[in-house]
Order: C-alpha cells, then structure tokens, then sequence
C-alpha cells in the first residue's frame, strides 16, 4: 500500500458542529463541500423529532465524542441555541455562534493559523459584515 | 387584547413560537408556566435572551400562574401562554377561561408513540388530551400559523402522520 493511500484512509478531523431548524446544517453543509470541498469538517446535526433534554444530550455527546468545541446554529431564540447555551455553562473552552450564515462557515473552515474558538470568532465578524442589501427599492 | 393563543410545547419558547407565531399574531409577551424554569433564575435569562426585546417573557409555576391568568387576559397586548406539558395546561384549565388548546410540540421520549411529525404521545398523554377536550376545551395540533390544524380525533389516530 502507498503512503499516499495511507494518508487518504486518515478520517477528517471535525471541527466544528452546525445544528438548527429543519435541514438548515445539513444544507448550510453541502454548500459548504460544494463552494471548498471541506464540508466533512463539519457536523450537521438536525433535531426534528427531539425534545429539549434530548438536543442537548445529542449535542453534548457529539461535542465530546468528537472533541469539538465550537457550534455554530441558525437563531437565537431556537432550541439547538438554548440547547448549546446550557452545554457551555459547562465547558469553559466552548464557544457557540448563533445566526450563522454560509459566509460565516467558510470564513471559519479558511481560518487555519487559529484555534477553532478563535476561528469561530473570526468568522462570526465576517458573517456579519457579509450580509449585503442590493437595489434601489425603498 | 389578551392571551390569544395557550400552548403546550415541550421546547417552550423558541424559533416557532418567537417568529412563528410572534410574528404574525404581533405578539407583545409570552407567559411561560413551567415549575422548573419559575425556580431557576439562570433559565429565565436563558430564555429571555432569545426573544426581541420588544417582547416581555413572565415566569410562573403552575400554581403561581392561575394567581395570574386574570391580569394578562386583560393586557392590552397580544400573549402567548406557553407550558411544557399537558398536565400544567390542565391545571390551567381547571381554574377556569381557557376555550382552546394548541398541542405545537411534544417530541420524541421513552414509551412514546409518534402520532404527528411534531407529536408524540404516551397513552397516558392521550387520555389528558381527551380530558381536555371532555372539559369543553377545543383541542388542536398546528406547529405554525401556515400548517392545517389538526383535531384531536385525526392526532389521535395517527391518521395526518
């Protein structure tokens, strides 16, 4: 076997989790492996069926499980949200970017000299000064 | 106006309920009756952080809440009464004023059987729904304004699953 071969066996290191409304990770995601190819850095996690307690032990065991310390979800009223706030009242070296955008991923997964907390923060500025307004209509 | 809308939603409030229904029903508080939330300070920051802050969020037990319910029904804004659980809404209930019931979430748990894509029931929890509705109450399921309701004969048979 080549080492080439060898390399291509490693699993990606995940560094981040996405989670929200609907399919919102899972096609933030797919944008995300459509646009850089790196979507596999990413966890989406989607909470349909799940009650409170439930999205938080899902979101807990994934963030341990996988040594992950950031997560990224959609809005900050939602349940994957509030679910992450009480995660890391627990857990010092977390950070969470609620309302985030697709600028706001590939900001996070271009951001390798940084730790992905820091990474996560600088792509929380980014997303946020990516939101544009177009056109003339009053 | 006054409390226009009394739901049962395990998530208490989130996205549905903040821009869901918010929105639309130009909601100015939401009364959120759960027993646990009412005694943890932390909780209620947690959930006040998630709605606009033109939108007030007032914590009660269930006991605490039927000491209440007369004063928001006669707030001049539109209010949302949230519980966790069937049976705090029944408490509710019981104190009297309460006409109709929105089932709007109650997911997926041990002995659990899904009746809805947002409803899951024990047996126990489909005899406290029939309850509500022996008391007069109109009991319907609906996630969001946009969604059909669904009466409690079609929740209960699975039929709109």
């Amino acid at each position: 076997m080549s080492s080439e071969s060898t390399q291509s066996a490693q699993p990606t290191r995940h560094r981040a989790i996405v989670a929200g409304h609907g399919e919102f990770a899972a096609g933030l995601v797919s944008a995300v492996e459509q646009i850089t190819g790196r979507g596999d850095q990413l966890i989406p996690i989607a909470v349909h069926k799940l009650g409170v307690a439930d999205i938080e032990a899902l979101l807990r065991e994934r963030m341990i499980g996988e040594d992950v310390r950031v997560i990224f979800t959609d809005l900050q009223a939602g349940s994957c949200t509030m679910a992450s706030r009480r995660i890391l009242r627990g857990m010092d070296d977390a950070v969470l970017i609620a309302g985030a955008n697709l600028p706001t991923l590939l900001d996070f997964l271009f951001a390798e000299g940084m730790s992905a907390p820091q990474a996560a923060r600088h792509a929380a500025e980014r997303g946020r000064a990516a939101i544009a307004v177009h056109g003339a209509g009053a | 106006m006054t409390l226009v809308l009394y739901r049962i939603d395990d998530r208490l409030i989130h996205g549905q309920v903040v821009v869901g229904w918010g929105q639309p029903l130009d909601i100015g508080f939401i009364v959120l009756v759960d027993d646990t939330v009412a005694a943890e300070e932390w909780e209620q920051e947690l959930y006040r952080m998630g709605v606009p802050p033109e939108m007030e969020v007032y914590f009660h037990s269930g006991e605490d809440a039927i000491k209440h319910l007369a004063k928001y029904r006669s707030d001049p804004r539109a209010g949302i009464l949230l519980t966790g659980d069937i049976a705090t809404m029944r408490r509710l209930v019981d104190a009297k004023g309460i006409t109709a019931v929105n089932v709007g979430g109650i997911h997926s748990a041990s002995g659990r059987v899904q009746r809805l894509r947002y409803v899951f029931l024990t047996p126990a929890e489909e005899r406290e729904l029939r309850e509500l509705a022996g008391r007069g109450v109109a009991v319907t399921a609906q996630d969001v304004p946009g969604a059909r309701p669904v009466s409690l004969e079609d929740l209960l048979t699975g039929s709109e699953l």
